[in-house]
């Protein structure tokens, strides 16, 4: 697999999640998804920055577009130097949350992408990476 | 600071988002709807989201939350246009639109609000005061 693109981007404020949000839309019509698929990559990546900007107290996010055999994909690593997350499992769960949100953020994001992947070191911070393939 | 604007049409507020939301934007609109619905005695409140490209859980969370406060104040909330990408997208997220009725189009969502506005005439006509429509 090999790395085509690189882009990162801040996660510090609501106004960046908006950029963020344009920015994987770009992305995801360059490599060609279809309007379902950059929907969904989109609004995963919407609850990711929040995340990463209501939990882990703001980060970055690194945009990739990958290529894989005949594939393309974009693939997305939220990162912040939060309080992490002690019990991961039970963070990916539906409606449970931390804060004040609806807890559908991680299991959503999962649910929304083709490869999910976390890292968390509680005192240290989150790594949330995701990928969807055309 | 941008206000996203509330047109009154008879007994429903209407509300186009045709902007990218951020959280600031979000709240306003809540407090601003609250209070119209408060001054207007409006009955129902429909939310065109045509334009809207995702609604992720902080959308759904202050849509749902703009519906419980509506209720409260005895006006009925409709989204109205939802695009099917978003609604598949929706789903697959989990979010459900809990006290919030929906409507493929402007029209048919004007519809639910207005029958619901003309059943209540009818059943409420010699007691209370007309002053809508």
């Amino acid at each position: 697999m090999t790395v085509t693109k690189t882009e990162t981007l801040p996660v510090r404020s609501g106004d960046d999640v908006v950029r963020v949000r344009q920015r994987v839309r770009a992305l995801a019509v360059e490599i060609g998804l279809g309007l379902v698929d950059q929907t969904k990559i989109i609004t995963a990546a919407s609850e990711l920055a929040r995340n990463t900007l209501d939990y882990g107290g703001g980060g970055d996010v690194c945009m990739e577009i990958v290529q894989a055999a005949m594939r393309k994909g974009l693939r997305l690593t939220f990162e912040d130097h939060g309080p992490g997350i002690a019990d991961i499992e039970q963070a990916m769960t539906d409606h449970y949350t931390s804060g004040g949100g609806l807890g559908l953020g991680l299991g959503g994001a999962k649910r929304l992408s083709n490869e999910f992947h976390i890292e968390s070191t509680p005192g240290s911070g989150t790594r949330v990476t995701i990928a969807r393939w055309k | 600071m941008d206000r996203i604007p509330i047109l009154k049409l008879g007994g429903a507020l209407i509300v186009t988002i045709q902007v990218d939301m951020h959280d600031r934007l979000a709240l306003a609109l809540e407090e601003d709807l609250t209070a119209m619905i408060a001054r207007t005695s409006a009955r129902g409140v429909l939310i065109e989201i045509s334009a809207l490209e995702i609604v992720d859980s902080f959308i759904g969370r202050m849509l749902v939350s703009i519906a419980a406060v509506s209720r409260v104040l005895d006006a009925e909330t409709v989204v109205a246009g939802m695009r099917p990408a978003v609604a598949i997208t929706l789903v697959e997220l989990g979010l459900e639109l809990t006290g919030i009725k929906t409507a493929l189009n402007v029209e048919r969502g004007m519809a639910l609000i207005q029958a619901r506005l003309s059943e209540e005439d009818d059943g409420h006509e010699s007691d209370r005061d007309r002053h809508e429509n």
